[in-house]
């Protein structure tokens, strides 16, 4: 079952008469049906093409939430060969919330790491719901290290809403877990890229996005704080999130002007989770076009011009 | 590097030498025992009565630091204002020149050179009294400013962090000075220079989870918050009654998180020991590891 947003029931109501339609063609009736279909087919498609075409921010965030979104383990699933997870942070922990391990990506072998919200209760559960503990960034670390060591590059799928603000993850270092992150990635010998495929929550999905690249869906989201939150703080109003939304700067397409992402990648019409495939394959051919530039650096260059371009960041910036 | 060649070099002397009536009094902010102001400052605002350390202002935090209160204050790099155009009741823009008036400060940080028990040092710290001492692009480049100043010359850096966390009205361009700030710490190591973190009540958000916790050295002042998310946020999410003593500085050194808890008045003296033996080792070759000779 399709899940639509508030701003999609224009095209819900279309598409749900369709579906309608379909049962009765299957009745018996004849030519006059697939005409209307094709018709309604044709006004859901153009509904979707306007409302898509002029995403305010907070709608973008509804869409970067979308739970039939795909996650990490779908863009590991479909774009990698050769997968093999690997867990635990040998220091007693294994989060579930980072996902990720060895792998191949269109015949190079790479490390991947991702976060993974899960798709129904149990898996939600499971892996947190995609809010990292300390473990889990002490794992990407483990995994950054590793790829250092053996000259692959490292491929992130960043999804969360933030590290897990827990009585546990603060006890076990949250704090000094994602900075020590940070600065692995920073450090890496080998080329980073990021993508961040839904949301990328503050601080919790940085650490996972210090790469030579980031990319950011058409759609997705990435803030230093939730629009929820900011509106909570500043505005002292949670009802103002549509205006936190779009005064923080959000959208991809606003990071891309500010000069803090290297580039957008297209969703198919109506986003990601429309055709998640389509949305994969273009993440895929986005990443293929980056790696060949980055794997010809050295070592040192590769990590020279990562710092020079975060050290960049903002000396300039005007609205 | 343009912000060197624009020092300003006031001596900056006992300027907190000033005037206090003999017959002024105050209270405690956590005993509520009255205490004379004159009894307070000779005590770095800690109470005579109960050791609750009151949280100073910057320039006092200077003073306390370097020996004899004599400190060199540097210039810090000039950003972009209000680079998001941001207003939420108030504009971002208006925000920022209360602040400065009434902080007589220009952002969340200062940094200034001198002499801790004879060492020279570079201190860096962050002012709660601006705007919380959150972290945007003018204490990004304030910090890496006083990074690349302590390579210069050789000497350790020290920082004293109070931070509410990230400057919300600098949207993504506050939570990218966690990756930059990181890397001002990145060339601190790979400079070999010792790299001291004095964590101060509170310290929280971006400046925790980034260069407030990546020093050589950790230290607390007793009984300072130190958290990656707040205790309300935690409160709100587990619905679980928090522990004694939750996120201060004796519940991080129980587990693990920092080195040492300090009482104020024995920073000056614990730093200038730290800096000694840490600095005592500079024969020594240093050996780059691959990667990480980029700076
Ligand atoms: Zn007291």
């Amino acid at each position: 079952m399709r899940q639509y947003l508030d701003f999609e029931k224009p095209v819900a109501e279309l598409e749900n008469k369709i579906a309608e339609l379909r049962q009765m063609a299957q009745g018996g009736e004849g030519i006059n049906i697939a005409d209307e279909i094709a018709k309604l087919s044709d006004k859901a498609d153009k509904q979707l093409r306007t409302a898509y075409a002029k995403l305010t921010p907070s709608q973008k965030v509804q869409v970067a939430r979308h739970p039939q979104r795909p996650q990490a383990l779908d863009y590991i699933r479909e774009l990698l060969t050769d997968y093999m997870p690997l867990s635990g942070d040998r220091l007693g922990h294994e989060d579930k919330a980072i996902v990720g391990g060895l792998a191949r990506f269109r015949g190079t072998a790479v490390v991947v790491i991702g976060t993974q919200r899960g798709t129904e209760m149990e898996s939600r559960l499971e892996h947190n719901f995609g809010m990292p503990r300390p473990e889990g960034y002490r794992k990407a670390q483990r995994l950054v290290k590793l790829a250092g060591r053996f000259g692959l590059p490292i491929l992130t799928f960043v999804d969360t809403s933030g590290a897990w603000p827990g009585i546990d993850a603060e006890a076990r270092g949250q704090s000094e877990a994602i900075a020590r992150s940070t600065d692995t990635f920073l450090r890496a010998p080998v080329p980073v890229i990021a993508t961040i495929i839904g949301e990328g929550g503050s601080g919790g999905a940085v650490a996972l996005a210090a790469g030579d690249r980031v990319l950011m869906l058409e759609h997705s989201i990435y803030s230093v704080i939730s629009p929820e939150g900011a509106a909570s703080i500043l505005w002292r109003d949670p009802k103002q999130a549509g205006a936190a939304a779009e005064a923080l700067k959000i959208t991809a397409q606003d990071l891309e002007r500010l000069k803090l992402i290297d580039g957008i990648i297209p969703e198919p019409l109506g986003g990601a989770q429309r055709k998640p495939q389509t949305a994969i394959t273009s993440v895929g051919d986005a990443i293929a076009a980056e790696l060949p530039a980055l794997t010809v650096l050295e070592p040192a260059a590769l990590v020279r011009q990562r710092r020079e371009k975060f050290l960049a960041m903002g000396r300039d910036a005007q609205h | 590097m343009s912000w060197l060649t624009e020092y300003v070099r006031p001596k900056i002397r006992g300027f907190l030498k000033r005037e206090v009536p003999d017959n002024l009094w105050t209270s405690c902010e956590s005993c509520s025992q009255m205490i004379l102001v004159r009894d307070l400052e000779r005590a770095h605002k800690v109470c005579p009565h109960c050791g609750y350390h009151m949280r100073p202002t910057a320039m006092e935090r200077l003073a306390w630091t370097f020996d004899n209160g004599e400190f060199t204050r540097i210039e810090l790099p000039k950003v972009p204002t209000d680079p998001l155009n941001f207003r939420d009741s108030k504009k971002y823009s208006d925000r920022l020149k209360d602040q400065r008036n009434r902080s007589h400060l220009d952002e969340s940080m200062v940094v200034a050179h001198g002499e801790i028990g004879g060492h020279a040092a570079v201190v860096a710290v962050m002012a709660f009294e601006f705007m919380a001492g959150s972290m945007g692009t003018a204490l990004g480049e304030a910090f890496i400013a006083a990074c690349r100043l302590a390579i210069l010359q050789k000497a350790p850096l020290i920082v004293f962090t109070s931070s509410g966390g990230a400057r919300m009205q600098e949207g993504m361009l506050s939570l990218m000075q966690m990756p930059r700030t990181t890397i001002g710490v990145e060339m601190l190591n790979d400079a070999q220079i010792p790299y001291i973190v004095v964590l101060t009540n509170p310290t929280t958000g971006g400046v925790s989870a980034s260069f407030a916790m990546l020093g050589d050295i950790q230290i607390a002042e007793p009984q300072a918050l130190i958290a990656f998310a707040g205790p309300r946020v935690i409160q709100d999410t587990v619905r679980e009654k928090l522990p004694e003593g939750f996120q201060r500085a004796e519940y991080l050194l129980e587990h693990g998180m920092i080195d040492r808890v300090v009482k104020r008045g024995d920073l000056p003296r614990e730093l200038a020991l730290v800096i000694g033996l840490l600095t005592a080792g500079r024969a020594m070759s240093s050996i780059p590891t691959p990667g990480t000779e980029a700076a």
